[in-house]
């Protein structure tokens, strides 16, 4: 296009004054007193800017509207993000429940003063006092995002999903008339141990366990006999979701618990896979957004976890993890990809869900419960066929 | 122009005055080797030492500098002499197949192939390390999977019986070739390979071919040359490889979690030890016993006059 000689300093006035305006535009908007940066340490796809995929980005809108600049640094595993947050220098961490008690007791964490955020009121009420963020009626943390650890299954082996998670605990025949010996899987970390004692909590109710992850030494020992029959059937204790969905692929891997990640991505690649919650339940995590104890940007802190409730967040995340929103009105907002992700990552299977956190010596049931760490030596040894 | 000389002449001067105080010259020339070996060498296996000998509260998962032999006696426990063993036997055994493997290789490198050969060779040995180790580990799950072409070769020559029959042997077989302790041992044999091929091929280029015909002329069979006089001289070769193969396997912790079957090896223990329950002294104390090992190993070695060729 030609610009007429007499419109060319007007054009040139115009749009020198959107460029300033557009320029100036997340400086006011920004609150004085935010540092202008902020990290976060966090699963990966917990937090997007658009960059793996234009449609789901929840950054670009708070830096803009706040003025603080967001770095990410993901973490694959809950240790990864405990040793993370004990080097000190991030402010926000989105813990799961097996790690968020471990940064409180290490003191990696501070107390988050909830007034300062007016939508705690519009959290799920069942996770506003979880125990897994709420030390003595101190918050730790915004409760995020949660989602439970399904028993994942072949369809083709199992015309109807399978009830019970005894498929992977008991020697039996699987649909097909073979045995499941050599082709079921189990989660290599000890905190397993928990689904198998929320099995025994219905299999075995003389037992009287309450809580799979408060277990007293008697409940303990029933746990580990179950674990120690269980260890010859076991294909391989899986570690890496890659590997489990190789194996579920290429080595005749049927059935074992997996998250709704594997489950997902597998049904992507139009493989005959399908998941449930059996009917003595599941355990699961639930993600909490702690605040590191010596953050430097507290304000933007601040403003994130304020953020981090809102449905542009909370709809969009649950969809491309696979998880449920820590908002329950966010099930109702759009996701970019339209999907009902409520229904499909299992909202209303909640109170089936025993939520991961960290096994203590001290415990509401018993007084004295079996610690995490006899939890990770015995079951170290049962893996390794002892 | 006097002045200029001088200046030019300063670092002449400067050497002459190093020369003549050669203590403060090898001063200056340790310095810096001797800070990095005392400090962060000695310094950080000094650190470890101490650790292993903290203890750990089981209670608050937290450690306490109060000094303590309990996770020395820890590592007699029957679970965790098992991952020693484990650990010990297939560090062991990779060396002894690596170095079967690799000598006939190093032996043809190093006195038959010539010219461009021999660059082929150097190549073709150290091609495989020019990717990235954790790939090469990952694309051997898929190698050795049940729908992998390994169980697609042995399906179409026939051989399924004969693997079926190998998989049961206890301590050798597993659920599949992917979670057996055999492919477990060859994805280490395939990766630490080029690490035993090259010393022993630099061992055997020493050795004066004059020899080996001097063998053959006063009358030995080639067994005997082999024996008496090949494999005594390049045993300092086969011992370096075989440090490298075995400390490598001995502190190897990603073969062991995507390969084999269940069952932890020392670098894995160490990972869950200071990773999942933050008991750092175990950890160090599991640490320490592949120190323990590897010296031992090299005092035999040693004894066997393996560097006395050096």
């Amino acid at each position: 296009m030609r610009i007429p000689e007499s419109n060319f300093a007007l054009t040139v006035l115009i749009s020198s004054a959107l460029t300033l305006s557009v320029l100036l535009q997340p400086a006011q908007a920004a609150d004085p007193t935010g540092e202008g940066t902020l990290s976060i340490v966090a699963w990966p796809g917990y937090i997007e800017r658009g960059e793996t995929d234009k449609a789901y980005d929840w950054v670009t809108e708070f830096e803009g509207a706040t003025g603080c600049k967001v770095t990410v640094k993901t973490a694959g595993t809950s240790d990864e993000m405990v040793s993370l947050m004990n080097q000190g220098s991030y402010d926000l961490v989105t813990a799961s429940g097996d790690a968020s008690l471990r940064l409180i007791a290490g003191k990696k964490v501070q107390s988050i003063d909830i007034a300062k955020i007016p939508s705690w009121k519009r959290l799920d009420e069942r996770l506003q006092n979880a125990p897994w963020h709420t030390v003595n009626g101190v918050h730790y943390g915004v409760p995020f995002v949660w989602g439970p650890n399904v028993l994942m299954y072949n369809s083709a082996v199992f015309p109807t999903a399978p009830t019970s998670w005894a498929v992977v605990f008991e020697p039996q025949n699987l649909p097909d008339g073979k045995a499941n010996k050599g082709r079921v899987q189990a989660y290599d970390g000890a905190i397993y141990m928990a689904d198998a004692a929320l099995y025994l909590m219905t299999a075995k109710p003389e037992l009287g366990i309450k809580d799979p992850y408060e277990l007293n030494e008697s409940q303990y020992q029933a746990v580990l006999d179950i674990l120690r029959k269980q260890q010859p059937m076991i294909h391989r204790y899986w570690h890496d979701y890659n590997v489990q969905m190789s194996d579920f692929k290429n080595e005749g891997v049927v059935v074992s618990g997996a998250w709704p990640f594997q489950v997902n991505m597998l049904q992507a690649e139009k493989q005959p896979i399908a998941s449930v919650v059996p009917q003595e339940g599941a355990t699961g995590w639930a993600d909490t957004t702690m605040m590191g104890a010596s953050a430097k940007n507290p304000t933007c802190a601040y403003k994130w976890l304020e953020w981090s409730l809102s449905d542009k967040v909370q709809a969009p995340v649950s969809e491309w993890f696979g998880a449920n929103p820590g908002v329950p009105e966010a099930c109702k907002a759009k996701a970019p990809g339209g999907s009902d992700f409520c229904t499909s990552n299992g909202f209303n299977n909640f109170s089936q869900i025993k939520f991961w956190k960290t096994p203590q010596a001290t415990c509401a049931t018993h007084g004295t419960c079996v610690p995490y760490s006899r939890w990770t030596q015995d079951y170290i040894a049962i893996m390794g066929g002892r | 122009m006097t002045h200029a000389t001088a200046d030019t002449n300063l670092p002449r001067h400067f050497s002459t005055y190093l020369y003549r105080h050669g203590t403060l010259y090898l001063l200056l020339l340790l310095t810096p080797p001797l800070l990095w070996f005392g400090i962060v060498y000695l310094g950080s296996l000094f650190a470890l030492l101490i650790q292993s000998f903290y203890t750990f509260d089981d209670f608050s998962m937290t450690v306490l500098p109060r000094f303590t032999l309990k996770n020395y006696q820890g590592l007699f426990a029957a679970a965790n002499l098992d991952i020693v063993l484990r650990t010990f036997s297939m560090a062991a055994s990779v060396s002894v197949f690596c170095a079967c493997l690799g000598f006939p290789i190093a032996y043809y490198m190093a006195r038959y192939a010539t010219g461009w050969q021999r660059g082929f060779f150097y190549i073709a040995v150290l091609l495989p390390m020019w990717a990235s180790y954790i790939v090469k580990a990952y694309s051997w799950t898929v190698i050795l999977a049940k729908g992998g072409i390994v169980y697609w070769f042995i399906d179409k020559a026939g051989l399924t019986p004969l693997i079926e029959a190998l998989l049961d042997i206890p301590f050798l077989g597993g659920n599949t070739l992917s979670t057996s302790h055999l492919g477990r041992f060859l994805v280490f044999s395939y990766i630490w390979l080029p690490f035993m091929i090259l010393p022993i091929q630099a061992s055997i280029e020493r050795i004066n071919p004059n020899l080996l015909a001097a063998s053959a002329d006063l009358g030995a069979r080639p067994s005997q040359t082999f024996t008496t006089v090949l494999l005594p001289l390049a045993t300092p070769g086969v011992i370096a490889g075989s440090i490298f193969t075995f400390c490598l396997t001995f502190g190897d912790f990603i073969i062991p979690t995507l390969v084999g079957p269940s069952g932890l090896f020392i670098g894995t223990m160490v990972y869950t030890q200071q990773g999942a329950i933050g008991n750092i002294p175990m950890a160090a104390a599991f640490t320490v016993v592949p120190i323990i090992v590897i010296g031992l190993y090299l005092i035999f070695a040693k004894r066997m006059g393996a560097f006395d060729a050096l």
